[in-house]
């Protein structure tokens, strides 16, 4: 599979083949992925592909259980066999992580400055008076209101759009090179996701930052990335710039997934859902994880696809992607 | 005559504010006005702590309102516990987000559906079976599943299993409380379609709540949007989406991410929704509002109907209808 997957020249961080298993039960199957710096990257997939999987491992950040393979390497370093004195200094310093659910990573009975001094301490030394001025200052950074004051409340005190502004501004005191967020916006409600898009869209493009965002909203993704991945089962089963993604997807599977989403515009009509359901990891499909429920499966489809190159940026894991694109021409 | 008629209803519970702090009322509901004919849907979004589940459950008669009334099928609803309100149950079912919180883990698929046909005294032994074969087969479920427990499906069968509960005992009226929120995007289409489908083939009325305004369109024939317990919006959904007038259902339908161009610019609305318990004064939504006037910090406005027949309630719009009438 390597050498299928569109890179960037010079990428920041580079995934290998990076493959995962729990107790012997495949849960990546072999990730080829670059960012570049200053990058917006979109991940999508539904429950279960594995696009949150595959930035744990890459972290070091999955139980002692998980079997990592492949490799990882930040600006040429690799990361994946790395001490955890090496990874201590990456994580929360270099690349930076937000998560789904902002109250259950900060700690409850601490006040959130205190927190945010906690990660300056760590990754850049910070101490007293200067902490507690750089912290307000990433607190104004992220807009919230009455920074100096909101440093002395608890996370219980704050809602939850307020709290992931917190994260934020945590994940950003290391000065990280590359932000991973995590369905950052998903258990939020609709006008304080589109503040909290907004924010991290000003970030990364005032500070150079590059962004991983990992999400099962196409629509999400596509408002903030320049590049998207879809993943399925495990593999990234296309990846291609997100204006041409939507408009000319290539895979079966990228193609279900926009037709099944409802239009906001235009007449309505019956959705196209893609039948059947995810395969169990531990009950894969010979071949093409995708088939069972692809419309376009046929005798081919039995072995592992290789990804097929549609556009010099642009790339399917589908024997039929060349036929397909004819369709679309 | 509807199905469904919601007057004026309003639903205040008291809350103590800090440890010994006196008791507030808190208007989770506040004077809202709704109907619902049959075999068609109304869905209602907003988020959350609008009070759009608190409507749900007065709509049920799970809860009483504090004040306004409800009528079911020509019926005041009856209070609940009552043996009359425990008949009229029978018509209406409800369908929540966590279709694994709504079932018992130790019971099969099939003793779950069986169960309201024999709480509800519906039939033979032999007759319920059947019965429960037949819902099965409706919601796309294979015959083998009847014999499986919750946690042996996947979200998205567990949800069709929930419906086939619902419906065991053919009620006129369902409310659907997120009901695809927990799901995956491909999963999630095929329960929309097998909802219209249903509703299609057994004239079902339906109420659908949901912050996806995506999933709202597709599935309702009128839409009510809902800020700090009262409607701001109501109408028709492919009016309302295209071309919403108030400005908080502008600034929900400028923030749903779509891929591919969007129609209207983005409005991001500073501040936080706010908190039932501690009201704005006059309009709610003013603090957040890009476009509110002094006479939005004084008055409550109310719904209006429109020249396309939408309702809006919004002293702005209000007084833009009045002059081009003038």
């Amino acid at each position: 599979m390597s050498g299928g997957a569109a890179s960037v020249a010079d990428p920041l961080v580079h995934l290998r083949n990076l493959e995962v298993s729990f107790n012997g039960v495949p849960a990546l199957r072999g990730v080829d992925l670059s960012v570049a710096a200053g990058e917006a990257v979109g991940l999508v997939g539904e429950s279960g592909s594995g696009k949150s999987v595959t930035w744990l491992a890459a972290l070091g950040l999955l139980p002692a259980t998980a079997r990592v393979s492949g490799s990882v390497t930040l600006a040429g370093a690799e990361l994946l066999a790395a001490p955890s004195a090496t990874l201590d200094r990456v994580r929360g310093g270099r690349i930076a992580m937000i998560f789904q659910d902002p109250a259950s990573a900060l700690n409850p009975v601490q006040r959130v400055g205190r927190q945010v001094v906690e990660a300056l301490r760590l990754h850049r030394g910070m101490d007293g008076a200067a902490a507690r001025a750089e912290a307000r200052r990433l607190f104004e950074l992220v807009g919230i209101p009455d920074a100096g004051r909101r440093l002395d409340v608890y996370p219980h005190e704050m809602s939850g759009g307020q709290n992931q502004r917190v994260m934020i501004a945590m994940a950003l005191a290391g000065e990280p090179e590359l932000l991973v967020a995590d369905e950052p916006t998903t258990a939020l409600d609709a006008t304080i996701q589109a503040q909290i898009l907004d924010l991290l869209r000003r970030l990364q493009s005032e500070m150079g930052m590059a962004l991983v965002l990992i999400s099962h909203d196409l629509g999400v993704v596509a408002d903030m990335c320049s590049r998207v991945c879809v993943m399925y089962a495990g593999r990234i089963v296309e990846q291609a710039p997100s204006d041409r993604l939507f408009a000319q997807p290539a895979h079966p599977y990228t193609q279900g997934l926009l037709a099944a989403l409802p239009d906001m515009v235009g007449p309505r009509r019956r959705l196209a859902a893609i039948p059947g359901a995810v395969p169990e990891p531990w009950n894969l499909p010979p071949g093409c994880a995708f088939a069972p429920r692809c419309a376009q499966a046929t005798q081919a489809c039995t072995v592992p696809p290789d990804f097929r190159t549609i556009e010099p940026d642009h790339v399917a894991a589908c024997v039929h992607a060349h036929a397909v694109e004819k369709v679309f021409a | 005559m509807s199905l469904l008629t919601l007057d004026n209803v309003a639903r205040v519970y008291s809350t103590r504010r800090g440890l010994f702090g006196g008791s507030v009322a808190v208007r989770a509901v506040d004077g809202i006005s709704l109907t619902v004919e049959a075999g068609r849907t109304l869905g209602i979004v907003g988020e959350s702590g609008c009070g759009k589940s608190t409507t749900g459950r007065i709509a049920l008669g799970l809860e009483r309102p504090s004040e306004g009334s409800v009528t079911f099928d020509g019926a005041a609803m009856p209070a609940p516990g009552t043996a009359a309100w425990r008949a009229m149950r029978q018509q209406m079912q409800l369908v929540f987000q966590d279709p694994l919180g709504a079932m018992d883990r130790r019971l099969t698929i099939a003793a779950q559906v069986e169960e309201p046909l024999i709480i509800h005294n519906i039939g033979s032994k032999s007759e319920r079976a059947d019965r429960v074969a037949r819902l099965l087969e409706d919601v796309g479920l294979r015959p083998d599943q009847a014999a499986r427990h919750p946690h042996e499906l996947s979200g998205g069968q567990r949800q069709r299993a929930v419906l086939a509960r619902a419906l065991a005992t053919d009620p006129k009226l369902l409310v659907c409380d997120e009901p695809v929120s927990a799901l995956d995007v491909s999963i999630q289409a095929q329960v929309v379609n097998m909802l219209t489908d249903l509703q299609e083939a057994r004239g079902i009325a339906m109420v659908f709540i949901s912050h996806d305004l995506k999933v709202v369109r597709q599935v309702s024939h009128s839409v009510a949007v809902m800020y700090l317990g009262r409607i701001v919006e109501q109408g028709d959904p492919e009016a309302l989406f295209a071309d919403p007038v108030h400005p908080y259902t502008r600034a929900l339908v400028s923030a749903i991410p779509v891929p591919g161009p969007r129609r209207i610019p983005r409005i991001v609305l500073t501040g936080d929704p706010p908190n039932p318990a501690d009201r704005p004064s006059g309009c709610a939504f003013h603090p957040r509002c890009p476009v509110a006037v002094a006479a939005c910090r004084q008055s409550v406005p109310q719904l209006e109907t429109m020249p396309d027949g939408r309702q809006v309630a919004c002293h702005l719009t209000a007084s833009s209808t009045r002059m081009a009438a003038e």
